[in-house]
């Protein structure tokens, strides 16, 4: 359908060299830090129920057994599919999401009766829902890599995901509010007790048509510009297919009310387009447009009020939430008066009080968690979600084709974004926006999204790191400077 | 494309720069003022570690505190909760106590001042002493003759107020407002449940945790005439003065004409004070009010507590539950000039003449005492976690002198008369003088009439042992002899538990 898809026949099975991939898969470092993950889990769990029932009951390690098993049989599956990818990637956020299960169990046991503490099922209440959205999500994960064989057959699809994106976003806005509103957020599909959140995925399937897009025209984008005022525009009819995109998704949002995910979207959106064309004059015009923008609808929601009303409430509640504490500042107040409990070191798993803070389970879980680990624990998975973020970019780096590049940046960027967004949310940094904190939050959307970028990554790191096929190469260590030069010629040289 | 991916790392550490350095802010710098913020609902968490103390009635817990094995330590209980409720309140886990539980919060749970000793025991031995005890002046029997009574009252009424007090000392001995509430849900543990019990009772019609004893105001009706009888003792009318009454009186410039409650009552042109007091005559005390004028009543109100915004009863020292002020209304024209009509409505306790049942008993505590009317409160000891050393005890302290010891001597003369012979028989008690006042008041064009009664009872050699006041809130037909029998109910029983029987 187009050059860009054209080379994706072939590479898929030629790289494949068996003595290379037992060097170099590093599918072992990938093991032990899975276990290693694990092992901190079940400590996670014991430490919990130690604190929260005076005792370790004699089933402690089954939640972290079971989501041990669910890593273990994604591992081989990328030990199968996708050898060479990123060692770091998995064993992180199985971390995370092992944290995550660990600690809405903790909820649960906060929300029951003390009588029954004691002999809450494994298998039951968040944490157990939870556990078994992990096991969906990883099968979708695995899946996916076993569908996507290699990462530029995604640009296949790129117009249908566009679509599919545009029309995900925009299903809740044009449901009825009882199909599609919790709590003033029009974000969700509610059919009978079920409930997704379209919006998640969306934003994959965006992400994926913005870089293939852009990859097509972004020797247009950053070459046939006129330069007024000495920043280059682009011309208008190139950029046009991609604003329209934006600016439905901004104006599906500003209806869906909620800000927290335009504000990611836009994001995604400049900085794809950023890496695109290399032109910083991009991330300037996005930074200007969207602070004005922001600051528009705040003078908007003070006067006009309507649709802009809401961000007008969330910037006064974020100026001073101590204005209104058991009112509009409620939740913030709370996360922050929680954050502040844990102080430095945490009150320990199992020693807070997460029942005391409202949606402690979705948004402010980062919270809930923090009034137990501490500025420390909290500080540890900063750097743990860092970590995955910059394994992405490394893979963004290290891969060859240019739409692989834009597909892992993007992903890895809109990762660390969402997460900043959310964490400076209920930290008061920002003004706070319903998101999900990824891979800690409770909810089967959020959890099966993420990992489907996970997924993708793992394929881009893989493709990254998969030795070229042909002669020396296979000494070569994977990833390494060679790979580049060998990637360069794809490259446009400008000046 | 390698450069600007670079920098979008750098991007995104900066952002989690700022995010670290901002959890820096909030768990290092702010921690301390987040921790012992007044909205942390843990600092109130932080109190259950503490087994808090009783308050006690009698030698009896009406709230006490059990050990749950749970995550808060203790749970709040109240036996008998809805017999106490208005007096005791109740401690949520969530927000702030109410009642005698707000009142001597620090005392109960072990913060207060006074009780720095033990914590710095408890600081060595690693013991959790428990908060000290609170003594209330209730005497039991009195309360729960105050609740059946009231509760199970013979017109059918829905609401009131009952309320005795000591008239020597103003210890409260019994206070009952209805409906009563069961304060138990409101502090359980499970706070989904507390707040759903709070929202249903706050959403109840007949409001029932309103404390209808001290906190609402209704107009007095013919209670009221005690204080008229008072201007009139001091304005030159004797006991046996002569004074204008009628069937009927119109007062200057009003439209309709004052009658009284029966054509049977004071038809002559002329009755004594003292009989306008036992049969409760309205065209006698209509007819006084516009000669006295409207200032000397005002005046008179005012020395017997009306207009009082800051009273309180509880607390040792001071301090207390709010009492709502009672109010003489407006009597005037828009000229200022007096309106007789509206005077002479007010001078049998209607118009805009408005009381607190804590008032009424009161008016009658200070007659029973010989004018002097003493300050009403609740807590009689405070005494220690060990149940030996007493904190504080009560230093019971007059309030005012509204009449002279000659004035309320006639007052009771006049008061026990119409137990004897007028309206108010039924709260005789046997062997004892009781002394009274009953009120029947109109509270509206469709609505069933208050029925009041103010009331005292003195022992034969004539010392005061408790002055009562009783409200049914439209109560309709005989609803003033249905308080009176109340209130002798109550008086007897205050009586019975002071070992005076």
């Amino acid at each position: 359908m187009t050059a860009a898809a054209a080379p994706a026949a072939s590479p898929a099975s030629t790289g494949e060299q068996p003595g290379v991939r037992l060097a170099r898969s590093r599918r072992k470092a990938e093991l032990s830090l899975l276990l290693l993950a694990m092992v901190l889990v079940a400590a996670y769990a014991a430490m919990i129920e130690a604190k929260a029932l005076d005792t370790v009951t004699s089933d402690f390690w089954v939640p972290a057994a079971a989501l041990g098993l669910v890593f273990l049989g994604l591992h081989l599956v990328i030990r199968w599919l996708a050898p060479f990818a990123d060692p770091a990637l998995l064993p992180a956020v199985a971390l995370l999401n092992g944290i995550g299960v660990g600690f809405l169990r903790r909820y649960d046991l906060a929300e029951a009766a003390p009588a029954e503490r004691a002999n809450l099922a494994v298998f039951a209440g968040t944490g157990g829902r939870q556990l078994a959205w992990t096991l969906a999500a990883v099968v979708l994960a695995a899946g996916l890599l076993a569908i996507l064989r290699d990462h530029r057959s995604l640009s296949r699809y790129a117009y249908t995901l566009g679509l599919a994106g545009i029309v995900l976003v925009m299903i809740p806005a044009v449901l009825p509010g009882r199909f599609s509103e919790i709590n003033g957020a029009k974000l969700w599909i509610r059919v009978g007790g079920f409930q997704i959140q379209p919006g998640e995925f969306a934003k994959l399937a965006l992400l994926t048509f913005f870089a293939y897009y852009l990859v097509r025209k972004r020797e247009v984008l950053s070459l046939a510009s006129r330069r007024v005022l000495g920043i280059d525009f682009p011309r208008g009819r190139d950029l046009g297919p991609v604003l329209v995109v934006w600016l439905v998704s901004i104006l599906v949002l500003v209806f869906e009310k909620d800000l927290g995910t335009s504000l990611l979207y836009f994001g995604m959106f400049v900085v794809t387009l950023y890496i695109a064309t290399e032109r910083v004059s991009w991330l300037l015009i996005g930074l200007i447009l969207f602070f004005g923008g922001a600051y528009l609808a705040y003078l908007l929601g003070s006067t006009v009020g309507g649709p802009f009303a809401n961000f007008y409430d969330r910037a006064q509640i974020w100026l001073d939430p101590f204005a209104e504490p058991y009112d509009r500042g409620y939740q913030l107040v709370q996360g922050l008066l929680t954050l502040g409990t844990g102080g430095l070191f945490g009150a320990g798993p199992g020693g807070g009080q997460p029942n005391l803070l409202p949606e402690v389970q979705t948004d402010f879980i980062f919270a809930g968690i923090g009034e137990e680990i501490g500025l420390f624990g909290l500080s540890a998975l900063l750097v743990i979600y860092l970590l995955i973020v910059e394994r992405g970019l490394r893979a963004a780096l290290a891969v060859r084709d240019s739409f692989g590049k834009l597909l892992a940046g993007g992903l890895a960027f809109t990762l660390g974004l969402q997460v900043f967004v959310i964490v400076g949310g209920i930290s008061k940094l920002i003004p706070l926006t319903g998101q999900t904190t990824p891979f800690l939050s409770a909810g089967g959307s959020s959890l099966m999204a993420n990992w489907l970028l996970i997924a993708v990554l793992l394929r881009v790191s893989d493709g990254a790191r998969r030795p070229v096929t042909g002669g020396g190469s296979a000494a070569r260590p994977g990833g390494g400077p060679p790979e580049q030069l060998h990637g360069a010629p794809t490259e446009v040289i400008r000046p | 494309m390698n450069a600007p991916l670079r920098r979008v790392g750098v991007v995104v550490m900066i952002l989690f720069g700022l995010l670290f350095a901002n959890l820096n802010w909030i768990q290092a710098y702010k921690a301390d003022e987040y921790r012992t913020s007044d909205y942390n609902g843990r600092v109130q968490v932080a109190e259950y570690d503490r087994k808090r103390g009783n308050i006690e009635v009698g030698g009896t817990a009406y709230a006490l505190s059990k050990e749950t094995g749970g995550e808060l330590k203790f749970q709040r209980t109240y036996p008998n909760g809805q017999m106490y409720a208005h007096v005791l309140g109740w401690k949520p886990v969530n927000g702030s106590a109410n009642g005698i539980e707000r009142l001597e919060n620090d005392f109960l749970a072990g913060t207060s001042d006074a009780l720095i000793a033990n914590r710095i025991k408890d600081m060595f031995t690693g013991d959790e002493t428990g908060g000290g005890n609170v003594l209330l002046t209730l005497s039991k029997r009195a309360q729960e003759t105050a609740y059946k009574q009231l509760n199970d009252n013979q017109v059918g009424a829905k609401k009131g107020a009952a309320i005795a007090i000591d008239p020597r000392t103003g210890a409260v001995q019994a206070l009952v407002s209805m409906p009563s509430f069961d304060p138990n849900p409101l502090a359980s543990h499970n706070t989904t449940e507390a707040d759903r019990a709070y929202n249903a009772l706050e959403k109840d019609k007949d409001r029932p945790l309103a404390n209808r004893a001290l906190a609402e105001v209704l107009p007095p009706g013919s209670t009221f005439k005690v204080i008229m009888a008072a201007a009139a003792l001091e304005n030159g009318v004797g006991q046996q003065t002569e004074i204008p009454a009628g069937s009927s009186y119109t007062a200057p410039g009003a439209g309709q004409p004052i009658r009284n409650a029966a054509p049977s009552i004071c038809p002559e042109s002329q009755v004594t004070l003292r009989d306008a007091v036992t049969e409760s005559c309205n065209t006698g005390f209509a007819q006084l009010g516009v000669r006295l004028g409207a200032d000397k009543v005002k005046e008179k109100a005012k020395q017997f507590g009306f207009e009082q915004e800051d009273l309180t009863v509880g607390q040792v020292g001071e301090g207390g539950l709010p009492v709502a002020a009672s109010r003489t209304g407006d009597m005037q024209n828009p000229d200022g000039s007096t309106d007789a009509a509206a005077l002479a409505q007010s001078s049998i306790g209607q118009n805009n003449v408005r009381m607190t049942p804590l008032q009424g008993a009161l008016i009658a505590a200070a007659v029973a005492n010989d004018g002097s009317q003493m300050r009403p409160y609740l807590v009689k000891q405070l005494l220690g976690p060990d149940r030996t050393t007493v904190y504080d005890a009560a230093k019971p302290r007059e309030l005012r002198r509204p009449v002279s010891g000659q004035v309320a001597a006639d007052l009771r003369d006049m008061m026990q008369n119409v137990v004897k012979e007028g309206t108010g028989r039924r709260a005789a008690i046997d062997g004892y003088l009781v002394g009274g006042k009953t009120g029947t008041a109109q509270s509206g064009p469709d609505t069933p009439d208050h029925g009041w009664f103010i009331g005292f009872a003195l022992d034969k050699d004539g010392t005061p042992l408790s002055a009562v006041c009783v409200e049914l809130e439209q109560a309709g037909s005989g609803g003033s002899a249905e308080a009176a029998r109340i209130a002798g109910r109550i008086m007897a029983a205050a009586i019975a538990d002071s070992g005076r029987r």
